[in-house]
C-alpha cells in the first residue's frame, strides 16, 4: 500500500533521513521504533508531503507521491495525526472535527462519523461545543485522533499518540488503535512507548540517527535480546 | 448645543473613524494571521480601489456602479499582490516579506505618480453623503452614518463566514497552525487568497468611505489609514481578528478624545499622543489586549 526506497531527507545541511526503505501493506498495523531524533517524525512528515524527499521515492497504492502537495495526499486517503497533537485550540471541538474532514463533499456522512468519533470517545460529545484549548491533554489527544478520523483515511499515520498521557489514557488509546485496526484501517505508528506498539502491531521497523536498523514481525523483535536491553527496558518491567 | 448633544456628536465621530480603522485593521490581521506578514502594501489597495472609482465617475457612470468598481479594482490588486509579491517568497523569513511589502507598496504608489500625477484630485462623492442629519442643534454627517451602517453589515458577514462557512473556519484553523492545517488538507493557497481578497475588498470599500470624508484622493492616501490600521490591530493582538475590530474602535475613540481634550496649542501632536498611549498599553500586554501569547511560526 505505501513504500518508501532509499529516501533522504535533509534538513538544511543535516542529513535526516539517510536512505530509509519501509513497507506499509494494505490491513497491517505497522510500528516504527526509535529514540528521540531518530527520525520517525520526519519519515511521517515526508510522507504526508510536508517535507520533500531530497532522492527516493514514495509509492502509495501506485502512485508516486514524491512530488505531491500535502492537500493531494489528504484526497488520496492518508490521514496524519501529528505529534504534540497540534489541536487548533482556539476553534471549538466540533469545529476541529470537520476541519479533519474539510475535503469531504458527503455531509450527511461526515455527520454519522461525528457521531462515530464520539462514540469512541465519548468525552468529546461532552465538550462538543467548548473550544479546544480548554481540553485536557488526553482529550486533546483523542480530538487529535478524531480529527485525523474525520478524513476517513485509508491510511492513517500516527506520531505519538501516548505521548506524555497518563497510563489510563495510554490504554484507552492504544485500545482504539487495535479498534481501527480490526475495523480495516492501516496504520503506521510511530511510539516511544514500545512495549505498548509491540503489542498492538503486526510489524515493526527500528530507526536510528535517520536510518532502519532493523525490522519484521513483532515477535521476532519481542525476543531479540537487543530490542528487549535498548526498548523494553531489559527484564526489569 | 448642550453636553449631551455635543457628546452624541463626538461619539458618532468616533464610531464612525474606528469604523474605518476596524475595517482596514481586519484586513491586516487575516493576513498576518496565516502569513505572520504585515502587508504593508494593505494601505494602497484603499488608493487603488479610489482611483478606481474616481476613473469611473470621469468617464460619467452612476456613481454606484462606480463604487463596485473601485471594490473590485481594490479587490484584484489585492489578490494579484498576493500572487506576484508574497507567494513566491512564501516560507521565507519574516523581515524578508515585511521588506517586499515595503517594496509593493513603494511600486503602487510611483506607479500611481506616474499615471496620476502626484496632485491630489477632488473626489465627486454624490452630495447626499456631505450633507448632514439635523436634530435641534444636533448635526451628524451622512457619510458618517453610512460609514458606521456598512461596517456593521461587513462584520456581521465576515462573522457568519469565519464562524459557519468551511472555509472560514478553515481560515482560524490555518492561522492558528499552519502545519496542522495543511495535514488536514485545508487548501493553504486558497485560503491564503481569500483572506487578501476579503482584505483588499473591505480595503476598497474604507476607501470609497474615506475619499468622500475628505473629497480628494491622491497616491499616497494609503499611508495614514494602514499606519492606523497597524496600531489598531497592535493594540487589540496582532492576527486577532475580534482584536482588530475593538483596536480599531479603540483608536478611533481615543483620537476623538484627545481632539477634544487637548488644548489648541497641543493639537497637532495629537498622534504623539496616541502613540504615548500605545506604549504603555504594550508595557502591560505585550501581545495587544486580545492576543495569545505563543505564536510561533511554522
Amino acid at each position: 500500500m505505501l513504500t518508501l526506497e532509499d529516501v533522504n531527507v535533509y534538513y538544511g545541511q543535516v542529513h535526516a533521513l539517510k536512505g530509509v526503505t519501509i513497507e506499509v501493506k494494505e490491513g497491517e498495523l505497522v510500528a516504527l521504533l526509535g529514540a528521540n531524533g531518530a527520525g520517525k517524525s520526519t519519515t511521517l512528515m515526508t510522507v504526508s508531503g510536508i517535507l520533500r524527499p531530497h532522492s527516493g521515492h514514495i509509492h502509495y497504492e501506485g502512485r508516486d507521491l514524491t512530488r505531491s502537495s500535502p492537500y493531494d495526499i489528504v484526497q488520496f486517503g492518508i490521514g496524519h495525526c501529528p505529534e504534540g497533537r497540534h489541536i487548533f485550540g482556539s476553534l471549538t471541538v466540533r469545529e476541529n472535527l470537520l476541519m479533519g474532514a474539510v475535503q469531504r463533499k458527503d455531509q450527511a456522512e461526515v455527520l454519522s462519523d461525528m457521531e462515530w468519533v464520539c462514540s469512541l470517545f465519548p468525552v468529546l460529545a461532552e465538550r462538543i461545543r467548548q473550544s479546544g484549548a480548554t481540553l485536557s491533554g488526553g482529550e486533546q489527544q483523542m480530538l487529535a485522533i478524531g480529527r485525523a478520523l474525520m478524513g476517513r483515511p485509508r491510511l492513517l499515520l500516527m506520531d505519538e499518540p501516548s505521548l506524555g498521557l497518563a497510563p489510563v489514557i495510554v490504554q484507552l488509546i492504544f485500545r482504539v488503535i487495535k479498534q481501527l485496526h480490526q475495523q480495516g484501517v492501516t496504520i503506521l505508528l510511530v511510539e516511544q512507548n514500545a512495549r505498548q506498539a509491540l503489542q498492538v502491531a503486526n510489524l515493526c521497523y527500528l530507526m536510528e540517527t535517520g536510518r532502519v536498523v532493523m525490522s519484521g514481525p513483532v515477535e521476532a523483535l519481542r525476543t531479540n535480546p537487543e530490542v528487549e536491553r535498548i526498548y523494553l527496558g531489559g527484564s526489569a518491567a | 448645543m448642550t453636553t449631551l448633544q455635543y457628546l452624541t456628536q463626538q461619539g458618532i465621530n468616533a464610531i464612525s473613524i474606528g469604523s474605518l480603522y476596524a475595517l482596514m485593521a481586519i484586513g491586516l490581521a487575516m493576513v498576518f494571521g496565516i502569513l505572520r506578514l504585515i502587508n504593508f502594501a494593505h494601505g494602497d489597495l484603499i488608493m487603488v480601489g479610489s482611483y478606481g472609482a474616481l476613473l469611473l465617475l470621469v468617464l460619467g457612470t452612476p456613481f454606484w456602479v462606480a463604487a463596485l468598481g473601485g471594490i473590485v479594482a481594490s479587490t484584484i490588486a489585492g489578490l494579484l499582490m498576493e500572487r506576484v509579491a508574497y507567494r513566491p517568497i512564501r516560507g521565507a523569513p519574516d523581515v524578508s516579506m515585511l521588506l517586499t511589502s515595503f517594496a509593493v507598496t513603494i511600486l503602487l504608489e510611483n506607479v500611481a505618480i506616474l499615471v496620476f500625477s502626484p496632485t491630489p484630485r477632488a473626489f465627486p462623492a454624490p452630495s447626499f453623503l456631505n450633507s448632514t442629519f439635523r436634530f435641534g442643534q444636533l448635526q451628524i454627517s451622512k457619510i458618517d452614518v453610512v460609514a458606521i451602517i456598512v461596517a456593521v453589515i461587513l462584520l456581521v458577514l465576515l462573522t457568519l463566514f469565519v464562524t459557519r462557512t468551511k472555509l472560514g473556519i478553515s481560515m482560524r484553523a490555518a492561522s492558528e497552525d499552519l502545519l496542522a492545517a495543511r495535514l488536514m488538507g485545508i487548501n493553504v493557497n486558497g485560503v491564503i487568497a481569500t483572506a487578501f481578497a476579503l482584505g483588499s475588498m473591505m480595503a476598497g470599500v474604507v476607501g470609497l468611505l474615506w475619499s468622500a470624508r475628505v473629497g480628494k484622493v491622491d497616491p499616497l492616501m494609503g499611508f495614514y489609514p494602514v499606519l492606523k490600521a497597524f496600531v489598531a490591530s497592535v493594540i487589540g493582538g496582532l492576527g486577532s481578528l475580534p482584536g482588530a475590530v475593538l483596536g480599531g474602535f479603540l483608536l478611533g475613540f481615543l483620537e476623538i478624545l484627545l481632539q477634544g481634550l487637548l488644548p489648541s496649542s497641543l493639537a497637532p501632536f495629537r498622534d504623539a499622543f496616541v502613540f504615548v498611549a500605545l506604549i504603555i498599553l504594550l508595557l502591560f500586554r505585550p501581545n495587544g489586549i486580545m492576543g495569545s501569547a505563543e505564536r510561533e511560526k511554522i
